[in-house]
C-alpha cells in the first residue's frame, strides 16, 4: 500500500496520506512531506529527535505535527527520514524522529513549504483503514 | 450561463453574479470572461466565494477577480469588506505570506543599453540577493530588539540603517509602515523564522525581473510614472518570508477557539475569523501590521541590492541610472479603509487575498506624485510572458473597495506543470526567447513555467473593460532571479 498520494489543487499541493493504524498514517504524514521536500534517498538516519505536539481534537493534531517539523527543518536546518508515532491519542502525540542536518553538498531542495493549512482537512476511518488530506501551502 | 454546479447569473459581459442563497448573506460577483468563467468552474473558487459570502458583517458582496483561483478558505484572487461593528476579520482572508507585494523600479536606462550585459547582470543579481527555500543573510544578523523595530517601522527602519531615503516612501502603500504594529502580540517561533531571512527573496512564485517598458497606452500617465518605451525597469515580488506564515499559522489556532467562542459557524475551518472588534480580533489586525511592516522592509532592502548590483554590473553610476520607486503595492492585506456604503463613508475591513488595492485620483491615500492619474497597480506575468502597470479608478473605489487582480492566476496545478515541464529544458527555452532565468531550484523553474498560469493579457483586459483599472503600459522580462 502506498504511504501517500499527491492530489491536484492549482495553486498549492495536496497528499492523501494512508495508514493501517492512526500511528502509521501519522508516521505517512510525516514521510509524504519530507519526500515533497526533499530527495529522501540521500538523507542519513544518524541523529534522533524526540518530539510531543498537542491539538484540540485529531485534526488540528494532524496540522501541528507537521507544522512542528516544518519549523525543526526550516529554523533548525533538519530533515527526517524516519517518524516513529510512540504515543497517540485524541490530542496528543509523542514521536521519535530520526534524520540528519541539512547539507547543502549533499541534499537538495525539491520544494519549499511554507506552511500546513486547514483547508479540505480531514481524517477518517474507511474498511479499517486511515486515510487523510492535508493541503500545503507553498 | 447556468451550467455546472453553480447558479451563476451574466450580468454584462465582465460580470458574473452567484445569487445569494441559503446562509448567505449577499452576493458573490465575480469579474471575468465567458472563457474564463468556464475555466474558474473548472476548480473550487467560486464555492470559496460563496462560502465567504456567509461570513458575519460582510459588506455590498463577495468579489472574485479575473485571476481567482483555488486557495484554501478564501479564494486567491478574492476581495471581502467587513463591517466594524458586526463584521470578523480572519487570517485566512489575507493569506500566510502576509504583505506578499509587487514593487516597480523605473530607470533611465534603455533596453538597448543593457542588453549585452545581462548575463553580469542576472549573475550579480543572483549572487546579491538570496533566494530559494530558507534562504537568510550570512552577513546580516539581527539582534531581536532590532527585529522589533523593523516590525513597528517597516521600510522606515531600511531606510533609516541606510536603504533608500525618505522620499521614497512616498511610493510606497501606507509609506512603507502600517501603524499600531504590536510585536508584543508576536511568538518566540515568529521571531526565530523571521531573524534570520529579512531581506532575503525566498522560493515558489517570488523573483526579481528586470525588464523594459515594451508597450505605452497612455503616454501622458506613462510619463508620470517616470516610464517611456524601452526604458528599462525592475519588478521585486515577494512578502514576510517565514514570519508571515508563522503569524498566520498562530493566528489560525487563535481563531478557531474565537470563531467557537463567538458562535460562528464555519464551513471551512482555514475560514476562522473573530469579530474586528473582539481582542482576538484586534490583536490579529496588530500582529498582521508587524508582518506587513517586515515585508515592506524586506523589499526596500532588495531594492538597494539591485540598485548595486546595476551599479556593480553595468558600471553605471546612481546618476546616470536613476533607479526609483514607481510604486510597491501590498497583495496580501486586510486593511481599515473609508469606503461609500449606500452613499455614506464609513471605515471598513478590507481583505483583498491575491487583490490590489486601485485607489483613484485625488483620493488621500493616492500618494502626491499620483494624485491626477490614480494609484499605481503593478501586475506581474508569468516568466515567459509580460506584466503590466495599471492605475486605479473611480469604479473600483465605488465597485470593489478599490480593488482589482494582482497577477495571471495558476491555471495547471505544480504537479500537472512539472508534468508539463517535464523532459524540457525551461531555461533553454527561456533563453531563446531572449530572457535570461537564474533559479535556485530547478523545480521551482519548472512548476512556474508559462503555461501553469493564465495569459495575464486576458486579466488585464478584463479589468480595464471592467472599468476598476486603467492600462497604462506593458513590460517585457528580460532577465530574472527566482526563488
Amino acid at each position: 500500500m502506498h504511504k501517500y498520494k499527491l492530489i491536484d489543487h492549482t495553486a498549492d499541493i495536496g497528499i492523501d496520506i494512508f495508514g493501517g493504524t492512526l500511528k502509521e498514517l501519522f508516521s505517512n504524514a510525516g514521510y509524504a512531506m519530507f519526500d515533497i521536500i526533499t530527495d529522501l534517498s540521500s538523507v542519513d538516519t544518524k541523529n534522533i529527535r524526540t518530539i510531543a505536539v498537542e491539538g484540540i481534537d485529531r485534526e488540528q493534531l494532524l496540522v501541528n505535527w507537521l507544522s512542528e517539523l516544518l519549523y525543526l527543518h526550516e529554523v533548525k536546518n533538519m530533515l527526517f527520514k524516519e517518524f516513529c508515532i510512540d504515543t497517540i491519542e485524541e490530542n496528543q502525540l509523542s514521536a521519535t524522529l530520526h534524520g540528519e542536518l541539512l547539507n547543502e553538498k549533499k541534499h537538495i531542495i525539491k520544494t519549499g513549504i511554507k506552511a500546513v493549512t486547514y483547508h479540505n482537512l480531514s481524517i477518517k476511518k474507511e474498511n479499517d483503514h486511515w486515510k487523510a488530506r492535508v493541503i500545503f501551502d507553498l | 450561463m447556468d451550467e455546472g454546479k453553480y447558479k451563476i447569473q451574466k450580468i454584462d459581459d465582465y460580470h458574473w453574479r452567484i445569487p445569494r442563497e441559503g446562509k448567505m448573506r449577499v452576493d458573490g460577483i465575480v469579474y471575468a470572461d465567458e472563457e474564463m468563467m468556464k475555466e474558474i468552474q473548472k476548480d473550487e473558487s467560486l464555492q470559496q466565494v460563496i462560502n465567504v459570502a456567509h461570513l458575519p458583517g460582510i459588506v455590498g458582496h463577495s468579489l472574485g477577480m479575473p485571476d481567482i483561483h483555488w486557495g484554501y478558505g478564501f479564494p486567491i484572487g478574492g476581495v471581502a469588506a467587513f463591517d466594524l461593528a458586526e463584521g470578523i476579520v480572519s487570517p485566512g482572508g489575507v493569506g500566510y505570506d502576509i504583505n506578499c507585494g509587487v514593487r516597480l523600479l523605473r530607470t533611465d536606462l534603455k533596453r538597448l543599453e543593457i542588453i549585452n550585459k545581462l548575463e553580469t547582470l542576472v549573475n550579480t543579481l543572483f549572487g546579491n540577493i538570496p533566494s530559494g527555500v530558507g534562504s537568510h543573510r550570512k552577513d546580516l544578523k539581527l539582534t531581536l530588539p532590532e527585529e522589533k523595530r523593523v516590525l513597528i517601522n517597516g521600510a522606515q527602519w531600511a531606510v533609516s540603517q541606510g536603504y533608500g531615503t525618505n522620499e521614497e516612501l512616498e511610493h510606497i502603500e501606507e509609506n512603507g509602515c502600517i501603524r499600531g504594529a504590536n510585536p508584543a502580540l508576536i511568538s518566540e517561533r515568529a521571531l526565530e523564522r523571521g531573524r534570520a531571512q529579512l531581506g532575503t527573496l525566498g522560493s515558489g512564485n517570488h523573483f526579481v525581473e528586470v525588464g523594459y517598458v515594451s508597450e505605452v497606452y497612455d503616454e501622458k500617465i506613462a510619463r508620470i510614472l517616470g516610464l517611456e518605451k524601452n526604458g528599462v525597469t525592475i519588478v521585486v515580488h515577494t512578502g514576510s518570508r517565514g514570519l508571515g506564515y508563522q503569524i498566520c499559522d498562530d493566528f489560525i489556532r487563535v481563531m478557531i477557539n474565537a470563531a467557537k467562542k463567538y458562535n460562528i459557524e464555519l464551513t471551512d475551518r482555514q475560514l476562522c475569523c473573530a469579530p474586528i472588534n473582539s481582542q482576538e480580533g484586534q490583536d490579529y489586525l496588530e500582529a498582521m501590521a508587524c508582518a506587513a511592516n517586515y515585508a515592506f522592509a524586506n523589499r526596500q532592502m532588495i531594492t538597494h541590492w539591485v540598485k548595486e548590483s546595476f551599479e556593480w554590473a553595468l558600471q553605471v553610476s546612481p546618476k546616470e541610472s536613476q533607479i526609483s520607486i514607481v510604486y510597491d503595492v501590498c497583495h496580501n492585506i486586510a486593511k481599515i479603509e473609508d469606503h461609500l456604503v449606500d452613499g455614506k463613508k464609513k471605515p471598513l475591513c478590507v481583505h483583498r487575498k491575491g487583490a490590489t488595492r486601485a485607489f483613484p485620483p485625488h483620493h488621500p491615500q493616492t500618494p502626491e506624485a499620483y494624485k491626477e492619474v490614480g494609484q499605481p497597480v503593478l501586475i506581474p506575468g508569468d516568466m515567459g510572458r509580460c506584466s503590466y502597470v495599471l492605475v486605479g479608478t473611480e469604479k473600483a473605489y465605488t465597485s470593489t473597495f478599490g480593488s482589482t487582480c494582482h497577477g495571471a492566476g495558476r491555471v495547471l496545478s505544480r504537479v500537472k506543470a512539472k508534468k508539463a515541464a517535464s523532459g524540457r529544458n525551461i531555461a533553454r527555452e527561456l533563453k531563446e526567447q531572449g530572457i535570461l532565468v537564474r533559479a535556485d531550484s530547478l523545480a521551482t523553474l519548472n512548476e512556474e513555467l508559462s503555461e501553469a498560469y493564465k495569459d495575464v493579457t486576458e486579466v488585464v483586459d478584463v479589468v480595464e473593460h471592467a472599468g476598476i483599472s486603467k492600462k497604462i503600459a506593458q513590460l517585457k522580462p528580460l532577465c530574472v532571479i527566482k526563488g
